[in-house]
């Protein structure tokens, strides 16, 4: 299992900075992709096979399909990798570098102080259902209150 | 929580038996519709024409397999080899018989489901990366279908998740043993059988591909084994799709007892085949945005009433 989630974790990693690095779009949206599944193994090795499913099946599966939708219809062509490649310059990274440096040391430090093992424990179906529908409803019903409004706001936008 | 794998033997042999049962149901669906149209269909290559999809293979491999050059490369290889590879990876949770079948695993339906969704990247990348516009238009469509009538496809399959209790597919066989689920989720099997068909694109049913609106659809630019993959692939997909409705709503390999449970579910999953296949040399194909209304307007607050009032019963029988 730990093998498993170092090298899900490694996928995760070095598909999440091709896709900054890509300058062609759908191979960068087919690399997020990748990492989403990638994301979606490290919740399978923790213990939580339904919030592994999910993750196929909400992000890689339903939002990323509806990511390429929308570059299909927008047609980019080799005109737009060119420009994305002219953005791409040297400078353009030090301002992100120093600050995820900073971050990475921030995170590695909470890291090394946490020194107890992080317990696996196998979550099913069954509990997240509990859970959901027993002490988080009220959050449950606010986010369907917010998909709603989203809802409503593409009817109307497509409506005029 | 149970995830066993099954051996390698195991293994190699469902994934041999099915993608040739796949290759053949290009003869089988060629000579079923000649029957049903009063034709003979392919009967000059070997006994009953059998050896025609030999031919056919041999014909398709030794096709040039060309890339166009304005294609972007990368994603146009990727394209056919992602069908081939979600639908062969579904077959994995899929119960034959007791004893058959690769992973018995606690979320098995949702995998099935996983995979079907990330299979609409086949379709969607074929016809980006071919830079053609019937191409395009072609997996446009798909896109938009195939997320929408994924939708009831899942939901359409929660009430049987309800009433046994659990996503795994081998528990959802066994359950069955007193009655098969068609009989309480008619509702559901309808929906799950129109949504199956629309998810694996096949004939009426078929508007991503429709060769007489817009050429070939996605597949297009496509010749060679990279067709084969996707054509193969589509055929796959109708396996599945029987393999699941025999699983789910019509007891997987129980039966009585004189044939052996594998040939149950090969009995069962075989009349599915030649249901779908019936049902593309019966069926008109329908418009594209009466696919589009039809799903949201009709299936949609459908499955929903089915699952609505599958879970008023089970909480009706368990006293409250």
């Amino acid at each position: 299992m730990m093998l498993l989630f170092y090298l899900a974790a490694a996928i995760a990693l070095i598909s999440t900075v091709a896709v900054i690095l890509q300058s062609n779009v759908v191979h960068a949206l087919l690399y997020l992709i990748l990492s989403l599944l990638a994301v979606a193994v490290i919740f399978y090795t923790f213990g939580a096979p339904f919030a592994a499913m999910l993750e196929a099946i909400v992000y890689a599966g339903a939002i990323m399909v509806l990511f390429l939708f929308v570059i299909m219809m927008l047609n980019l062509g080799k005109k737009s990798v060119e420009q994305e490649r002219s953005w791409l310059t040297g400078k353009i990274w030090i301002g992100p570098v120093i600050m995820a440096a900073a971050l990475l040391v921030q995170l590695l430090n909470v890291v090394r102080q946490q020194q107890a093992e992080v317990a696996v424990s196998q979550v099913g179906v069954r509990e997240v259902g509990m859970a959901l529908f027993g002490p988080y409803v009220l959050a449950v019903e606010i986010a369907s209150i917010l998909l709603l409004a989203g809802l409503v706001g593409a009817y109307h936008l497509a409506k005029k | 929580m149970r995830w066993e794998v099954g051996s390698a033997l195991n293994i190699v042999s469902i994934l041999l038996v099915v993608v040739v049962i796949a290759a053949m149901l290009i003869w089988v669906e060629r000579r079923l519709l000649g029957i049903w149209q009063e034709r003979l269909g392919p009967n000059r290559v070997g006994p009953l024409g059998l050896l025609q999809v030999v031919a056919d293979m041999l014909k398709i491999f030794t096709k040039e397999d060309w890339t166009p050059p304005f294609a972007d490369k990368f994603s146009f290889i990727l394209a056919p080899a992602i069908i081939m590879t979600v639908v062969l990876m579904s077959f994995s949770v899929i119960p034959f018989a007791p004893g058959v079948g690769i992973i018995d695993s606690n979320i098995g339906v949702l995998f099935v489901l996983a995979m079907a969704s990330l299979g609409a990247y086949s379709v969607m990348l074929g016809g980006l990366s071919s830079d053609n516009k019937y191409a395009l238009l072609g997996s446009l469509r798909a896109a938009a279908q195939m997320v929408s009538y994924e939708v009831f496809m899942g939901i359409s399959l929660l009430g049987i998740v309800a009433l046994t209790g659990s996503f795994n597919l081998r528990e959802i066989v066994q359950a069955q043993a007193d009655g098969w689920y068609v009989f309480p989720q008619i509702i559901g099997f309808i929906i799950f059988l129109i949504a199956g068909v629309a998810e694996s694109h096949r004939l009426p049913f078929d508007i991503p591909e429709a060769e007489q609106e817009i050429c070939a659809g996605y597949h297009t630019e496509y010749s060679g084994m990279k067709f084969g993959m996707f054509f193969v692939g589509e055929y796959l997909g109708l396996v599945l799709i029987s393999s699941l409705i025999t699983a789910l709503f019509f007891g997987g390999w129980l039966g009585p007892g004189f044939l052996p449970p594998i040939f149950w579910f090969a009995l069962k999953a075989s009349f599915f085949v030649a249901f779908f296949i019936l049902m593309r040399a019966a069926i008109p194909r329908p418009r594209y945005d009466q696919l589009m209304r039809y799903g949201w307007l009709f299936l949609l607050p459908l499955s929903l009433v089915n699952l609505l009032v599958t879970g008023a019963v089970i909480l009706a029988g368990s006293g409250g």
